[in-house]
């Protein structure tokens, strides 16, 4: 068993066009920026993309709407990217857009072998539109589907050669839902170490999510919002 | 005097209670984390991932793996936890959150709540919203009683797209308390010098008023 890719170029082979593809991240806080870069580099066109947002102009998931290559997004938060935008009402994109934690328990739900499932959220608005409805203690609530993906992409902290993954901090978000739903699983971490280096009680993505694994190079990590106060 | 952004922050957080854990949304919303009052101890849920939102990062300090759900840096408070999108809305959707403070657009008197998209102007998407108020069991709108036009933003029904149903429990805006009721809006509170009379003729709808009403204590 070989799980260790060189770098991106390699991890994404086999990603071809009308695809779908599952993206980790929230904001642009963990999300897969190596293989981004790849997948725009490529020319693959007509991508159905799952992720919570659709990065800014210039970074993120905005640098494949800038090219055009992705043709429906299923997202939960797309402000903050005007291509994006413009692209979404003049009927160039197909958007769909679902309430985030409905958005994370169908990635989740996909991996897990769970077809269908009903939760509140949404419930009574447009988002209700088309699917069936069910009363549980008294409160409506809405039939939901599951997700899968062609291949999920995720951002780990560390990872080790059988593809165990620890996320940090909000870096996690996403990502560990999808790595369980993408028939095939990339991941790339910051730090790839040999397997028995990480700590068992520590893995939050267990390896038999993951089939490829890289560690990344020249990672930017932008920050969308820079908070900070002055040192006292 | 009609209250700023901060007097609606500083008067929710007197809803708060030692032990709440809290989800506090985008705008005057956040700002409630300022005034959490001493002693007391609240636990903020950022619905990206943690239990335990702390201030802002001294500068040059500022991690791009430690964002708040407004996508800002920030830190966390000793004791903190962080996981999974999944995690977070299991949280939310389970029932966990004591509660859940949010902006709104519009809230209708029988607590419909429209927040996330107006028709030809701008969608940028329900994020967490809808999860939020579909499974809080306590939600505070905190929001202006007008829009910047002068039109009521307290209505008998929502004009704008839904976040979701019979869900507000209380309205918190520059100028009132008002509580939601099976008969519709009641005022609660009005803001220091601002008149019942004002408050009525800027709710466009019924605005149940019974007794005297007290002023807001900050």
């Amino acid at each position: 068993m070989n799980k260790v890719y060189p770098n991106a170029v390699a991890a994404i082979e086999g990603i071809a066009d009308n695809m779908t593809l599952m993206l980790g991240g929230f904001g642009l806080s963990g999300i897969p920026e190596n293989s981004i870069a790849a997948l725009a580099a490529s020319g693959i066109k007509g991508l159905t993309c799952i992720s919570n947002n659709a990065g800014v102009d210039d970074f993120g998931l905005g640098l494949l709407l800038q090219n055009r290559q992705i043709k429906k997004m299923i997202s939960s938060y797309v402000g903050e990217n005007a291509e994006f935008e413009r692209q979404m009402l003049s009927g160039e994109l197909e958007v769909e857009l679902n309430p985030q934690g409905t958005l994370a328990e169908r990635c989740r739900a996909g991996g897990a072998g769970i077809p269908a499932f009903f939760v509140p959220a949404g419930a009574g608005t447009e988002v209700a539109e088309g699917k069936e409805t069910r009363v549980f203690n008294g409160k409506l609530h809405l039939l939901e589907h599951a997700l899968t993906a062609d291949y999920a992409i995720v951002k780990a902290w560390k990872g080790d050669t059988l593809g165990n993954l620890i996320y940090r901090h909000t870096a996690n978000n996403f990502n560990q839902p999808m790595a369980m739903a993408g028939k095939i699983t990339i991941a790339e971490v910051e730090e790839l170490v040999p397997a028995g280096t990480l700590d068992p009680n520590q893995i939050h993505t267990p390896g038999i999510f993951v089939q490829r694994i890289f560690q990344v190079v020249n990672l930017e990590k932008r920050i969308e919002f820079v908070t900070t106060r002055p040192k006292p | 005097m009609a209250l700023d952004k901060n007097g609606i922050a500083k008067r929710i957080a007197r809803e708060l209670q030692d032990g709440f854990y809290v989800n506090l949304g985008i705008g005057i919303p956040t700002l409630v984390a300022n005034y959490i009052p001493e002693g007391m101890q609240v636990i903020l849920q950022s619905e990206n991932g943690l239990l335990g939102i702390g201030p802002f990062p001294y500068e040059g300090e500022q991690d791009p793996d430690l964002i708040n759900a407004g996508k800002q840096t920030i830190t966390y408070t000793t004791g903190a936890a962080f996981f999974d999108s999944a995690t977070s809305f299991a949280m939310i959707r389970g029932g966990h959150i004591d509660l859940t403070v949010l902006g709104a657009f519009e809230v209708s008197e029988n607590g419909d709540l429209s927040s996330w998209k107006i028709p030809g102007k701008m969608v940028k998407g329900m994020g967490g919203a809808m999860d939020l108020v579909a499974s809080a069991k306590n939600i505070i709108v905190a929001m202006t009683h007008t829009d910047p036009k002068g039109n009521s933003k307290l209505l008998r029904h929502c004009s704008l797209p839904l976040t979701g149903i019979a869900c507000v429990k209380k309205i918190v805006t520059d100028l009132a308390v008002v509580e939601i009721t099976a008969g519709g809006f009641r005022l609660l509170e009005r803001a220091p010098g601002v008149s019942v009379e004002e408050i009525i003729a800027k709710t466009a709808a019924p605005l149940l008023v019974e007794g005297t009403i007290p002023e807001m204590e900050s």
